[in-house]
């Protein structure tokens, strides 16, 4: 009571108008402004390290690219550094390899789980798998390696390379020619769980775009769950599908310790899924630091983390196009 | 009266919360029954348990009978797919979907494999969008998308697609309150037409329309049936203190 009293007398009234700037006032909009600069900054950051990285990746291995064309370096079959022999093409096609095995084994068991869990599951199990998934997604790649080399390559060697050998002998993917367990189906295998999670929670994502009005339009026609799903929804998502899928295999390129502790590393052309491979990754990490004293080693290594970096933007930059598309089209409906 | 939804001792429960209380009513073949009251008072809750539609929300719980030519719809043989085939929904916001105007018509159609070949779904979809007045609208662009359609005009589609089917009920959820007042007339005179055929029930938030509409009234407020009447009853003659108020407009 007596506290608007005190505002209404005219005194105050002409101590705050009039005096549209104080001292005061102005210091703190220059620590504002000056705030906001510096979290801009900080936000930036991110754009200039992939700018700085991509340049020094670039300079650094300037000296192979200037010595090799660049198609011998991508095409080169042949890995023999010390004869200066720069050969991509192994450890490309075994990173190929390795990926689209491991996306392969995945994305079917990742949309199944993510329509489950979008269009079928109750909230009370969403809340559960959600958070179970997040902590598969959070294990660390080392402990997957180990898995992968006490479980999976057995597990290859053991079941799958004689089950291989006995019906798809003759298809040469299947072919068991290095019968070690260590080789590209059980880097797939590992990485494929790996990716799992990220490829489920785009997915999942990716479907609750769609909005519920669609669903019940079908449905209230008599029409099933799984024919709204197959009619309605899955057309709907399928570039979001396709968006989730590319981000799953740019996170399989990148993988590289679990990848290596279980792929075998050998520079070869694979040509069966059960071959040893060497892909990029696992490349860079074995070699960067030793024999360095070898002519361009030093650039080709560098080279490879460029080609490398490179593919795994522009698959990041298509993926995130068109999610955001999606993303837009769901909070303009 | 010829019943043809009775409804037996329903209770609907939104997790702890009771949306319905002991709702007991008969809803005439071949009127239009307008169901009334202000906001949150079930009045869309008991429309969805005619169409087992409450069922696509987490949590609800439901206890009683809801009897359509004398069949529970709750009961545990019934199928639900035949169930919003036989008791069509018409809902607040058009919703086409993503196909194009002849597919759209076609889909329930083909969901439940009603006809032989092109020629017949042909034929019904020319009848239905004749029915829903929209025939001579599209007719020369059956195979544009939906969305395509001015919002009254995906309205009267939506209406066509829900007949497709062989309904013998339409439910409305509000069905012209996103639509301008000339496309709201013109789905009001759709179903106008269509009450000789089928059973028809309407919420809606206008009294205006309910007037215009109703052959039957029913009158809710939080969760309960106040008032159950003939059309000219109810608003010549309303039995209870809360429906009188309400047409009054005192609340």
């Amino acid at each position: 009571m007596s506290q608007s009293d005190k505002i209404n007398t005219p005194q105050t009234v002409t101590k705050t108008t009039g005096r549209v700037i104080r001292p005061v006032a102005v210091s703190r909009a220059r620590q504002n402004s000056f705030a906001r600069r510096t979290f801009f900054g900080f936000t930036l950051l991110p754009v200039f390290l992939i700018l700085i990285v991509t340049i020094a990746l670039l300079v650094r291995s300037w000296p192979i690219l200037n010595a090799y064309p660049l198609s011998d370096l991508l095409f080169g079959d042949v890995w023999k550094p010390t004869d200066g022999q720069f050969g991509f093409r192994p450890f490309i096609l075994g990173t190929f390899w390795v990926t689209v095995v491991g996306v392969v084994l995945s994305v079917p068991p990742c949309l199944l789980a993510s329509i489950y869990l979008a269009e079928y599951a109750h909230a009370r199990l969403r809340s559960i798998a959600k958070p179970v998934l997040d902590l598969l997604a959070a294990i660390p790649p080392v402990v997957y390696g180990v898995w992968g080399l006490l479980a999976i390559v057995p597990f290859v060697d053991k079941v799958l390379a004689p089950l291989s050998d006995r019906w798809l002998g003759s298809v040469s993917i299947f072919a068991v020619n290095q019968p070690t367990g260590f080789g590209i189906l059980a880097a797939g295998l590992v990485l494929a769980v790996m990716i799992a999670p990220l490829i489920i929670s785009v997915m999942y994502e990716i479907f609750s775009t769609v909005p519920n009005d669609l669903r019940h339009a079908s449905l209230a026609v008599g029409a099933t769950q799984w024919q709204t799903i197959r009619n309605i929804v899955l057309p709907q998502v399928a570039p979001g599908i396709l968006a989730a899928i590319v981000l799953g295999a740019s996170r399989a390129l990148g993988e590289t310790i679990a990848v290596l502790m279980v792929v075998g590393n050998i520079p070869q052309i694979p040509t069966s899924i059960f071959d040893s491979a060497y892909p990029l990754p696992a490349l860079i990490a074995n070699n960067y630091g030793e024999m360095m004293s070898i002519p361009l080693y030093d650039a080709a290594l560098l080279s490879a983390a460029l080609v490398l970096l490179v593919v795994i933007l522009i698959f990041n930059i298509l993926s995130i196009i068109i999610l955001q598309r999606m993303m837009r089209q769901k909070w303009a409906s | 009266m010829d019943a043809h939804i009775q409804v037996k001792n329903l209770n609907v429960y939104y997790g702890k919360q009771q949306a319905l209380k002991d709702v007991n009513i008969e809803i005439p073949k071949n009127q239009i029954t307008v169901i009334m009251g202000p906001s949150g008072c079930g009045k869309t809750t008991l429309l969805k348990t005619f169409n087992r539609f409450l069922e696509l929300s987490d949590g609800t719980q439901l206890t009683g009978e809801v009897l359509v030519d004398g069949q529970n719809i709750y009961g545990r043989e019934v199928d639900v797919t035949e169930v919003r085939k036989v008791v069509g929904l018409l809902a607040q916001r058009p919703s086409p979907l993503p196909m194009s105007i002849y597919d759209n018509v076609a889909y329930g159609m083909h969901i439940h494999k009603m006809k032989k070949d092109r020629k017949e779904y042909k034929d019904a979809v020319r009848h239905y969008l004749e029915i829903a007045g929209l025939w001579e609208e599209v007719h020369k662009r059956l195979h544009d998308p939906a969305t395509s359609l001015s919002i009254g005009q995906q309205q009267r589609l939506c209406l066509a697609r829900g007949l497709a089917v062989e309904p013998v009920i339409i439910l409305g959820d509000e069905p012209t309150s996103a639509l301008d007042p000339i496309s709201s007339q013109n789905i009001e005179s759709r179903l106008l037409d269509l009450k000789q055929q089928y059973t028809t029930v309407i919420v809606t938030h206008t009294l205006r329309q309910a007037k215009r509409l109703a052959d039957y009234v029913i009158y809710m407020y939080l969760g309960e049936v106040i008032e159950a009447a003939p059309a000219h009853e109810v608003f010549t003659n309303p039995q209870h203190e809360r429906t009188k108020q309400y047409l009054e407009g005192l609340f």
